[in-house]
């Protein structure tokens, strides 16, 4: 270290550090949760493989999933990501308004999604294909559902990061709030990936 | 050296945010990846053996793209400790999963077949 040349700026650049936390901390181990997260996916996705073929002479995922229905709801979640993405490159250049748009168009987004997945699983359960009919649809709602309220949970911490732009602005804390929210929102986009590979293209196989 | 770690922390803070045309290439490949994995089932041009090989693969592709232009996961020295982790619970998952499903075919294989006829036991 060059301490002796730069004796003076140490203290200060190291104040600076303390007084001005990046968040950097708070997001390693928000992304640890994620980590943990992830693997309590992985248990599931285990499960639903394991029980994929168990359909108790009931329907099937070919009979039931209907594919361009997960193609919208699945296009809902990659532009949300997006949008979400969008706010966040405002939010880095200070520009308060267009954050709070990009973050009602997430939402909006991300509510579409939840109310179709809703309405399948709505319809599903008055078609007799309810989570009691075979492992097979025990294991399917067990998973989708986990991820729908995941992103429900999303959906109402976006609510409370948009009341706190509005009031608070953007400051040290909600920027390190909407990063965590940020890296959950795109961590959920990446679950339903698998989701929509490994249950409904694979189940309609 | 004051100087060249600003630029330093500058420059990783510039990778750690993305740009507009990182999002823009990320939304755009993973878009392509969708339409190209709905589109492997759904077409019905692929041949049926190749369905499952085709969808893993965009699947993982889309993995990839997002993490990196979304998440901005990398190797750069403040990125580590998150790709380190991330790399852990990879394998965990695999575990999880592989080994789930093998053990389980197993026990498919070898024990759930009451329609064969037992062997004689003397």
């Amino acid at each position: 270290m060059s301490a002796t040349a730069d004796g003076m700026h140490i203290p200060a650049a190291h104040g600076h550090d303390h007084g001005h936390d990046d968040g950097s901390k708070t997001l390693l181990g928000f992304w640890i949760y994620l980590m943990s997260d992830c693997l309590i996916f992985s248990a599931l996705f285990a499960t639903f493989a394991v029980l994929a073929n168990a359909t108790a002479g009931g329907p099937t995922g070919r009979e039931l999933f209907e594919l361009p229905y997960v193609l919208g709801e699945t296009a809902l979640l990659l532009v949300s990501s997006f949008t979400f993405g969008l706010a966040m490159l405002n939010m880095h250049a200070g520009r308060r308004q267009r954050v709070m748009a990009w973050l009602v168009a997430t939402f909006v987004l991300g509510a579409g999604f939840i109310g179709m997945e809703v309405h399948e699983f709505a319809h599903l359960i008055h078609e007799g294909a309810g989570p009691d009919r075979s492992a097979f649809l025990s294991a399917y709602f067990t998973l989708v559902g986990t991820h729908g309220l995941h992103v429900t949970a999303g959906l109402l911490w976006l609510v409370v990061m948009m009341d706190q732009v509005r009031r608070r602005g953007l400051n040290d804390d909600t920027r390190r709030r909407l990063s965590c929210l940020s890296l959950f929102w795109h961590f959920l986009d990446i679950v339903w990936i698998c989701v929509f590979t490994f249950v409904y293209l694979r189940g309609a196989i | 050296m004051a100087a060249s770690n600003h630029v330093s922390h500058d420059h990783g803070h510039e990778d750690a945010h993305g740009s507009l045309k990182s999002y823009v290439v990320g939304f755009g490949l993973s878009v392509l990846l969708t339409l190209a994995s709905f589109g492997t089932v759904m077409s019905g041009v692929v041949p049926h053996h190749l369905m499952m090989p085709g969808i893993v693969l965009f699947a993982v592709a889309q993995l990839l793209v997002q993490l990196v232009f979304f998440l901005h996961m990398g190797t750069s020295p403040g990125k580590r400790g998150n790709l380190t982790i991330m790399l852990f619970t990879m394998l965990i998952l695999a575990i999880v999963v592989v080994g789930s499903l093998w053990v389980l075919h197993n026990m498919n294989a070898n024990m759930m077949h009451p329609t064969f006829p037992q062997v004689p036991t003397e």
